[in-house]
This record gives C-alpha cells, sequence and structure tokens, in this order.
C-alpha cells in the first residue's frame, strides 16, 4: 500500500500511509485509538475507499472496489466483531456469499466438504453443525478464520484477535497463524497488547495520526520504544488551566467496590468537589461501562454508591439523576438526544418536572425561556428553540446535551468522550464549560480517548485495564509514555 | 420578535404536519359535493358523517398513542367486541338501573379494557417482545373470550337506561331550537376525547415522552424516563379507548355482539393514524391528524356511497389511498430534512 489517504468530514483519518507486507511474515500493526488502524485495514478490505494512493498486491497495482473485490484478491478480513449470522452452523456461515450451488440449489455436500477441508487445514476438528452462536468467542473466531482460508485468501487482517480470548485460546490462534505464515501467507495483526508481539510479530509498524511513523523489525525495537512512537507528539497545549482543588474539598462521588460482570471489576474511585478525575485505557477496557454503572444505565450492578456521603441506590437512570449525577453519554446521537425532537424538548427532557404549570401540564413559555438562557451562556448554534436537533453540528449538539444536564442541579458529572468528532473552538468551549462546572464544586469524571485531552483535562488519571483501574496517576506523574504503558500493560 | 418568530415556525411545522391530510380533504369534499350535486355537504349529512367515524376515530385515539411510541395494538377491534360483550352481561345481571347502571357498566369496561391493554404490554416491557406478537395473540384471546362469554350470540340488553346514549341527542332543544341537526352522543365523546388526548399528548409529561421514547428509547431511558411506566399506560389507554367504542355500539345496538368490530375496524384505525401523518417508526405524528385521517376514509366512504360507488372498488379506493398517503409522507419527510 501507498500513499492511502482518506478523509472523513472533519477528520483526516489517513494521510499518506505506506505498508509492505510480505509473503509468509506476520506484520503487527499497532497505535493508540484512533491512529488510524481499523481505517487503513477497511480500506484494504475494500469497505472504504481511499481518497489517494495505491495498492499493489504481488507488484500489480490494483482496485479494490468492494468486499468482493478484495476477497477476488486474495484479501481476508477477521473484524473484532465477528461477522457470523448466530443461528446457522459452520458450514452455512463459511458457504455464505459463495454458496456452492448445482443446479440452482444450495450443494449441501460441497459446502460440507469446503468446511471441512478449511478446519482440516487449521487442524482442529470442530462441530460443523452448531449454530455459531451457541458456540465460544474462541470458536466463532475459528469460524471466521476457516472462512477466510476456504476463499483461498493471501493476505490475512486480523483486527485485535486475542481481545476476547483466553490465554490457552491465545496460544492456539498463535499456532494457527504460525501454520498459515509457514504456508506462505501474509499477515497483518492488530493488537493493543505490546506483550504479544514478541511472541507473534516478526516486524512492527507504529501509525499515529493517520501516518505510518516507524516500521522496524520486532526484535529490534523495545516495548518502551513502541510506546514513545505510538505517543510521540508534544502534548496541545489548547488546554485552559485547571483550577487547583481546594485541600479542604469534600467527597462529592464516592464509589466503592463497583461490579459488574465482565466489563467492570471491583473498581472505587473517590472525586472530590472541584476536581476532575480522567478514566484513561483502551477500547474495550471498561472506562464506559464504568460510567454506565455508576449511572444506572446498566443495571444491576454490585457496590456502594454514594453523592456528598449520602448513599445511593442506583436502580435505574432516574435514581442516579435524583442524586445529582448527570451521564453525558458517549454517543450523542444514539444516546443522548431524540434527534426528531426540538432544542427545546431536547434540554428539557430529563426535568421536565421543573417545567409545569400547577403540577400537570408542560409550561411551555418557561420551557422556551429556560432553554433560550442555555443558547445564550452555551452559545449554541441554533436558529431557534424550536429547531430540530437532527439538523444541528456535532458541536452545537453536545452543547444541547450539555444544556440538558445543566438544567438540573447534578452534583456529579460523568463525560464519555466529550469532544469525540467535533471541531476544535467547541472542544475549547466544552472545556471552559468543564472548568465553569468545576467552580461551581461540581466533581467529573471524564472517560477520553485522547490521550491529551485525558492527561490535559484532568486533576488524576486513572488508567483502566480489564475492567478495573490498573493505576492512578496525579496530573503531575501522568506521562502519555506511563499511562500507555500502564493500558496495554507493559510493565513499567 | 424571536418570540413570534419561534412560535410561527412551530405553528408552520406543525399544520406542515397535518397538511397532507387536510388538504386532501378539502379538495375531496369539494369535488365531491360537485359530483353529488350539492348533497354531500348538507347539515344532515355532515353529522351523519361524523357519527359514522367517531367509532374508527376513538379507536384510532388510542392507537395514535401507541404508534408514535413505535408501537402497534392489533387487539383494538377484539377488545371492542370483548368489552362489549362483558359491559352487556354485566348490564344484564347488576341490580342497577338508571344513571348508575349505565356509569357502572361504563366502568367495568373500562376496566377490561385497560387490564386488557396492561397485558398487551407486560411482556413488551418486561421481555421486549415486539408489541405485533403480543397484540397478535391478545386479538385472538379477546376475539375468543368474547364468543365464549356470549355463546356466540349477541346478548341483548334487558335495560333500556342505555337508549338515550345509543340513539340519543346532544342537547337537541338547543340544536332544534337553531334548527340545527341532532348532534349524535357518539359524536360528543369523539370530540370530548380529541381534546383530552390532545392535551395528554401534548401538554403532559406523559406526552412527550410518548414523542422521546418513539424517537430515541435509550436516550429517553438514560434522560431518567420511566420507560417501561409510560409505554404500559399506551397500551392502557389504546385498551379503554376500546372499551368505550364497544359501549357505544352496545348502547347504539341495544346489544354485545361478539362480532362487533371484528372486521376491517382495526385495520382502519391504524389507517386513519397513518393517513393522519403519524409515522409507523414512531416518534412523530399528531392527535389532530389522527382525526383527519378518520376524517378522511369516512368522507371517502361516504361519498363513494352517495355516488353509488361498487362496495368493492371502494376498498380499492381506500387501500390507494392509504398507500398514497404513506408516500407522502414519505415524500415530505425527504423534502423537510433536505431542507
Amino acid at each position: 500500500m501507498r500513499g492511502i489517504g482518506k478523509s472523513f468530514p472533519g477528520v483526516r483519518a489517513l494521510d499518506g500511509v505506506s505498508l509492505t507486507l510480505n509473503a509468509g511474515e506476520v506484520l503487527a500493526l499497532v497505535g493508540e485509538n484512533g491512529a488510524g488502524k481499523s481505517t487503513l485495514m477497511k480500506v484494504l478490505a475494500g469497505a472504504y475507499q481511499a481518497d489517494e494512493g495505491e495498492i499493489f498486491i504481488d507488484g500489480e497495482p490494483v482496485r479494490i472496489a468492494g468486499p468482493r473485490a478484495a476477497e477476488a484478491l486474495g484479501i481476508g478480513m477477521i473484524y473484532q466483531e465477528f461477522n457470523l449470522v448466530p443461528q446457522f452452523d459452520a458450514v452455512d456461515n463459511i458457504a455464505l456469499g459463495s454458496e456452492p450451488v448445482a443446479r440452482g440449489l444450495i450443494d449441501e455436500k460441497a459446502a460440507t466438504a469446503r468446511a471441512t477441508a478449511a478446519f482440516a487445514e487449521l487442524g482442529i476438528p470442530f462441530p460443523l453443525r452448531t449454530p455459531a452462536g451457541r458456540l465460544s468467542v474462541a470458536q466463532q473466531q475459528l469460524i471466521e478464520i476457516a472462512k477466510v482460508l476456504s476463499r483461498r485468501a493471501r493476505i490475512i487482517v486480523m483486527d485485535e484477535p486475542s481481545a476476547a480470548l483466553t490465554d490457552r485460546e491465545i496460544d492456539r490462534l498463535f499456532a494457527i497463524i504460525r501454520s498459515l505464515k509457514a504456508s506462505g501467507a501474509g499477515i497483518v495483526y492488530i493488537s493493543h497488547r505490546m506483550e504479544e508481539l514478541p511472541k507473534i510479530a516478526d516486524r512492527v509498524t507504529v501509525l499515529r495520526d493517520g501516518r505510518a511513523i516507524e516500521t522496524r523489525a520486532q526484535s529490534a525495537f523495545p516495548p518502551d520504544e513502541i510506546v514513545q512512537a505510538m505517543v510521540g507528539r508534544k502534548l496541545d497545549s489548547h488546554f485552559p488551566d485547571l483550577p487547583p482543588v481546594a485541600a479542604d474539598a469534600k467527597v462529592v462521588l464516592d464509589v466503592r467496590d463497583l461490579d459488574r460482570a465482565p466489563a467492570v471489576n471491583h473498581v472505587s474511585l473517590q472525586v472530590r468537589a472541584g476536581e476532575i478525575l480522567g478514566l484513561a485505557g483502551l477500547v474495550g477496557a471498561g472506562r464506559t461501562e464504568i460510567m454506565r454503572s455508576i449511572a444506572g444505565a446498566d443495571v444491576p450492578q454490585t457496590g456502594v454508591i454514594s453523592v456528598d456521603g449520602a448513599v445511593v441506590r442506583v436502580r435505574r437512570p432516574s435514581d442516579a439523576i435524583e442524586a445529582g449525577i448527570a451521564f453525558i453519554t458517549e454517543d450523542r446521537k444514539a444516546q443522548g438526544l431524540v434527534l426528531g425532537m426540538s432544542v427545546r424538548e431536547n434540554v428539557t427532557l430529563a426535568h421536565l418536572d421543573a417545567f409545569l404549570d400547577r403540577a400537570t401540564l408542560i409550561d411551555r413559555k418557561a420551557e422556551v425561556s429556560a432553554t433560550r438562557r442555555f443558547i445564550e451562556s452555551l452559545d449554541i448554534r441554533t436558529p431557534s428553540t424550536e429547531q430540530l436537533a437532527v439538523n444541528l453540528s456535532g458541536g452545537t449538539q453536545q452543547k444541547v446535551v450539555l444544556a440538558k444536564w445543566l438544567v438540573g442541579k447534578a452534583r456529579v458529572f460523568l463525560f464519555d468522550e466529550p469532544t469525540r468528532g467535533i471541531d476544535i473552538a467547541a472542544k475549547s468551549e466544552i472545556y471552559a464549560l468543564m472548568i465553569e462546572l468545576l467552580k461551581n464544586g461540581a466533581a467529573i469524571v471524564m472517560v477520553s480517548s485522547e490521550l491529551p485531552e485525558v492527561l490535559g483535562m484532568s486533576h488524576r488519571v486513572a488508567v483502566v485495564r480489564d475492567g478495573r483501574i490498573a493505576r492512578e496517576f496525579a496530573h503531575a506523574d501522568a506521562t502519555p509514555e506511563a499511562v500507555i504503558a500502564a493500558a496495554t500493560g507493559v510493565a513499567a | 420578535m424571536i418570540d413570534g418568530l419561534e412560535k410561527k415556525n412551530a405553528t408552520r411545522n406543525y399544520w406542515l404536519r397535518i397538511a397532507g391530510a387536510f388538504a386532501a380533504l378539502v379538495v375531496l369534499v369539494v369535488a365531491i359535493n360537485a359530483a353529488a350535486h350539492g348533497n354531500f355537504l348538507q347539515p344532515a349529512n355532515i353529522v351523519r358523517v361524523l357519527q359514522q367515524i367517531s367509532y374508527n376515530a376513538i379507536l384510532a385515539l388510542g392507537q395514535t398513542f401507541v404508534i408514535i411510541t413505535s408501537g402497534i395494538d392489533l387487539s383494538v377491534g377484539s377488545l371492542v367486541a370483548m368489552c362489549g360483550v362483558v359491559m352487556a352481561l354485566f348490564a344484564n345481571y347488576a341490580h342497577l338501573s338508571g344513571v348508575p347502571l349505565v356509569l357502572a357498566t361504563l366502568a367495568v369496561g373500562l376496566a377490561v379494557g385497560a387490564l386488557a391493554g396492561w397485558v398487551n404490554a407486560l411482556p413488551v416491557v418486561k421481555l421486549n417482545i415486539p408489541p405485533f406478537i403480543t397484540t397478535l395473540a391478545m386479538m385472538e384471546v379477546a376475539l375468543g373470550l368474547a364468543f365464549i362469554f356470549s355463546h356466540g350470540r349477541p346478548i341483548a340488553l334487558t335495560s333500556d337506561a342505555f337508549a338515550g346514549i345509543g340513539i340519543g341527542s346532544f342537547l337537541q332543544p338547543v340544536t332544534d331550537a337553531l334548527h340545527l341537526p341532532a348532534i349524535p352522543i357518539p359524536v360528543v365523546w369523539m370530540t370530548v376525547l380529541i381534546v383530552v388526548c390532545s392535551i395528554l399528548l401534548n401538554k403532559t409529561r406523559f406526552g412527550r415522552y410518548v414523542f422521546a421514547i418513539g424517537g430515541n428509547e435509550e436516550a429517553a431511558r438514560l434522560a431518567g424516563v420511566g420507560v417501561a411506566r409510560v409505554k404500559t399506560f399506551v397500551y392502557v389507554i389504546s385498551g379503554a379507548c376500546a372499551a368505550i367504542v364497544g359501549f357505544l355500539y352496545m348502547a347504539r345496538y341495544s346489544s354485545g355482539s361478539p362480532q362487533t368490530s371484528t372486521g376491517d375496524e382495526l385495520l382502519e384505525s391504524i389507517a386513519a393514524v397513518v393517513v393522519g401523518g403519524t409515522s409507523l417508526v414512531g416518534g412523530r405524528g399528531s392527535i389532530v391528524g389522527t382525526f383527519f385521517g378518520a376524517l378522511l376514509i369516512g368522507v371517502l366512504y361516504n361519498s363513494m356511497n352517495l355516488l353509488g360507488v361498487d362496495s368493492y372498488l371502494q376498498k380499492v379506493v381506500l387501500g390507494i389511498v392509504i398507500a398514497l398517503a404513506v408516500v407522502g409522507d414519505e415524500l415530505r419527510k425527504r423534502y423537510l430534512s433536505r431542507a
């Protein structure tokens, strides 16, 4: 792949990435969340079209118009999220999309033979007739691998294949990868886990901000240097100064032994008035799930949650809201807003009881004036209070979500990816608003996949790994290298 | 000034939403009136149309709440029959007479309808079973029960306490004095329920939550909305509306029959909602729109009868109108989202 570029609205996801994969090798592709690994591989698999750049296979330039074209060129993808039909068994899943046909009907015998051959190649006996939905994650992954093999793929991409596997299953996966390698296939192995690389990778390519930063032989690329290459840049300085937490500030949010299997694993954390606790970690580490459990979005959970010293039983979102916990969700469109409703209706949705006329009918005038106050104070760029949320830009939508939670008297704000997908100007405004909340004595927990943001906007950084808080850093000690090391499990 | 602009925008959106049904109605009425040599716009005929649509409109009101949450209630027709039978049985066995009998009978019917709605909602909110399934099951169960309770025959009312509701008129001395046609009681029920439902849907927290759930259930839940409670209540409302229709039919025919409203009524109630601009995917809709939807369907039937259109052809026309309404709604939506 040479000079691959790809832009999404507002984001340059890939910026002239070049990558070489040899036959019979495993190339590890590493990088922070959002570095462009998945986008690059989706270009290779035909799921995305690159804006620029070329792809060569065996020295021949190729055009990969879609997933089918990629398949025909011998490119096989194994996504992190499997693409299996859970009701179908291994045979039918492997055949799906290229069913052998005899006289207009599916040739079951040929399909079975193909699946059997693929598993024979893997050297693994397999329950061919069990619906995929009833198999373990590792077994489902084997179906994906067999599927790729049955399509005669010579370039195989695996996106975090070990993420959901046990150690023994990982060993077996590595054995399979080695045998694929021996048969001449080239394998791109995407991983977050540094400790795996020596066991499986021949070469390592580090991606950062949509660019290929460095490629070296694995043996010449020690983990700490990989981490450094992943972090690389200096911290952006567009973060405002955090006001110091008062020495006598009381603990506002106190969470003890919060547990919700499998994603949240006995988590305890305290946040004081005027303090931001940043939760760092890799995608899937359990950061969002910790917040969702606190906010009552995922129940039942065990553990003790207290706000201002009073224990709160959180059995549903309204319990948390009543206790003064506001949860600003990661996905504005799916969870934060009712897109078909107006700005006004979205702003008041969580606190309609504050807008009642004689405790029965909604007082529309009060709604409008409250909404207009927020439009002014948060600079929400909307032509009117009646504009539908769907017509607003991402940053503006995020401000509407914030306004929704500012209506109430929340003490605790849980921000999940507060600035994802919004422009720099709107980001600064959101930061300024967080500082404003701190000055009013709020406690903030923030999850962000942008490392500079977590480091720049947190008094303390807690690194989440496998659903538990692996390490905690004070603002001054939270260097990118240390945080990444803790998040990826490199011994510091 | 901004105030006025916002209000104007909101009003415009509101009218745009029901404009389709309304415009079609006006054109239709004028055309029909011309074709029927002025017979259509006679006061007596207008009142006749209103009476004819009142049953369907009331069913459709309840259905509107359900559909805005992106649900569906297939059981309304059967519930009309079952509630009618139960009420007739109760009326015949209760040791009451006059107004107390009427009120007690209505209360029993409402309780049965509301209970059925609650049962409809239970699997929906507890187990996330599609309402299509639960209300389909209720449709069969309620119909079967109606036949079992009545042994398959209409149950004639032994009391004449209901006659005033069934065939009586509202404030007849006044309308007579003004030389207006008598207003049938079902029309009064329909009018009152339209007002009540409009307020419920547009002015209360409950109504706002109905829209929010239909628009984005997860966002509503995370905003602290008691999704299960709200969803349950929309099916209860729908069941209660069916009970009221059962009550009116029973009063009108002086009997509770297991065959009432088990034909096209279910589909017509859904058609009225959809023609009235309420989205089947939820989150959008209005009570006034539903009324115009029911009115449009009623006007179509009435005018085709006036013009002597073959009854099979009437069905074809109704089907085409429903299809056009939905296509028009989709086109309007695309137009609005592009603007």
